[in-house]
């Protein structure tokens, strides 16, 4: 019902039942702040979970995430929208809920997420005298910047579990699983 | 050890009139031997825990503290501020904005004190060995008196490390703080290396 009358005016795609209370939808970069001012005054949809990003750089777009809460419906519904990666920027939500701003300022920083006019974004937040590209894009190799920068200790090793636990905790067990 | 000033080359004019410019001076031990040992024998007694957790490591410092381990037992308590404290205990991995704070920390930090590295992180990286914001080596950047291993500790380790602490000092062979000193250029190009936004003094008195 809801999910029809915004399939009608604001062209949501992607619609994803992912378990009986989580909803996903998927909406144009344009219309994504008024989607969610809607959902926010006029559906019940007031509270604002959290905001994450996932980078899809096989199709070069960041995805932003909106999860909404209903406390009438008890339901969740999250919203996807998708930015260009070359250009990253997005509306900002400050304006609906005030905690926003620091889940937008995160972006800022570990995607390069540009949000225009919220405030404080471009300030410092979680890294400081930051000077690579921003670490959580995929493309940031973090081990070569982590070898580069931090050095590694003599002497570390890695095992891998499995094979460890096989020699060391079960010998006689010859690889047996059981 | 030269004995020229600092340059203090982070902070603005007007801050630098604020802050002292001088280098620390190492300890000088007591010529008499045996008052030298009686002062390390009360040093060892008298150990006081800052209150900074840096990681996951640093909740076994709470339970270190309540019935159960009792660590006053061996009169050891917790202090909330740098200047009364004497053992720094690094409570896991260490970030980059976190070591900042360290060193702001340790330096505080009146003589005698001592560090305690908790945990596999400030030995070699432990799990963040590959983290872009994680140090690898705490001893680049701070000396170290004990490393306690493990991801993460039980309590007793911690003791165990506190008793093992206390008779290094008795002995006499807890120095690190003369050697943090007398190597301060060698730790400060270090820290700076990774702390890129260095905006406080170079020694923090």
């Amino acid at each position: 019902m809801l999910l029809e009358r915004l399939t009608k005016e604001f062209g949501i795609t992607d619609i994803v039942e992912r378990h009986a209370r989580m909803t996903t939808i998927k909406v144009d970069k344009d219309k994504g702040e008024r989607l969610i001012r809607e959902l926010r005054d006029r559906e019940g949809y007031v509270h604002l979970s959290f905001v994450a990003c996932v980078d899809y750089i096989e199709r070069g777009v960041f995805s932003i995430i909106y999860m909404l809460h209903s406390y009438d419906e008890k339901k969740d519904l999250g919203i996807h929208i998708e930015v260009d990666r070359e250009n990253p920027e997005m509306t900002s939500i400050h304006t609906l809920w005030a905690q926003a701003w620091t889940y937008q300022r995160e972006l800022r920083e570990m995607y390069g997420i540009n949000f225009p006019g919220s405030p404080r974004v471009d300030e410092e937040f979680c890294l400081e005298g930051w000077d690579q590209m921003p670490p959580m894009r995929r493309d940031f190799d973090t081990r070569k910047y982590s070898d580069e920068q931090f050095g590694h200790r003599e002497g570390r090793a890695s095992e891998d579990p499995r094979e460890h636990m096989k020699a060391k905790l079960y010998p006689n067990r010859g690889g047996d699983e059981q | 050890m030269s004995e020229e000033t600092l340059e203090n080359s982070g902070l603005t004019p007007e801050e630098q009139k604020l802050f002292s410019n001088a280098r620390p001076q190492p300890y000088q031990p007591y010529s008499n031997k045996a008052i030298e040992d009686f002062a390390n024998w009360a040093r060892a007694n008298s150990l006081w825990i800052l209150a900074f957790g840096t990681g996951c490591c640093s909740v076994e410092l709470r339970p270190l503290m309540s019935a159960r381990f009792d660590a006053a037992r061996f009169g050891i308590a917790g202090r909330p501020t740098p200047r009364q404290s004497s053992v720094f205990v690094i409570g896991g991995y260490v970030s980059v904005k976190t070591l900042k704070r360290i060193v702001r920390s340790y330096e505080q930090m009146q003589g005698p004190k001592f560090v305690i590295a908790l945990g596999s992180c400030p030995a070699n990286g432990g799990m963040y060995f590959d983290s872009y914001n994680t140090v690898n080596q705490l001893d680049l950047y701070l000396p170290i008196d004990m490393y306690v291993t493990g991801c993460m500790p039980r309590p007793e380790a911690l003791l165990a490390s506190i008793m093992d602490l206390q008779k290094d000092i008795r002995a006499g062979n807890c120095d690190s703080a003369n050697i943090y000193v007398n190597n301060l250029d060698w730790y400060k190009a270090n820290q700076k290396k990774v702390i890129k936004n260095w905006d406080m003094p170079d020694y923090n008195w």
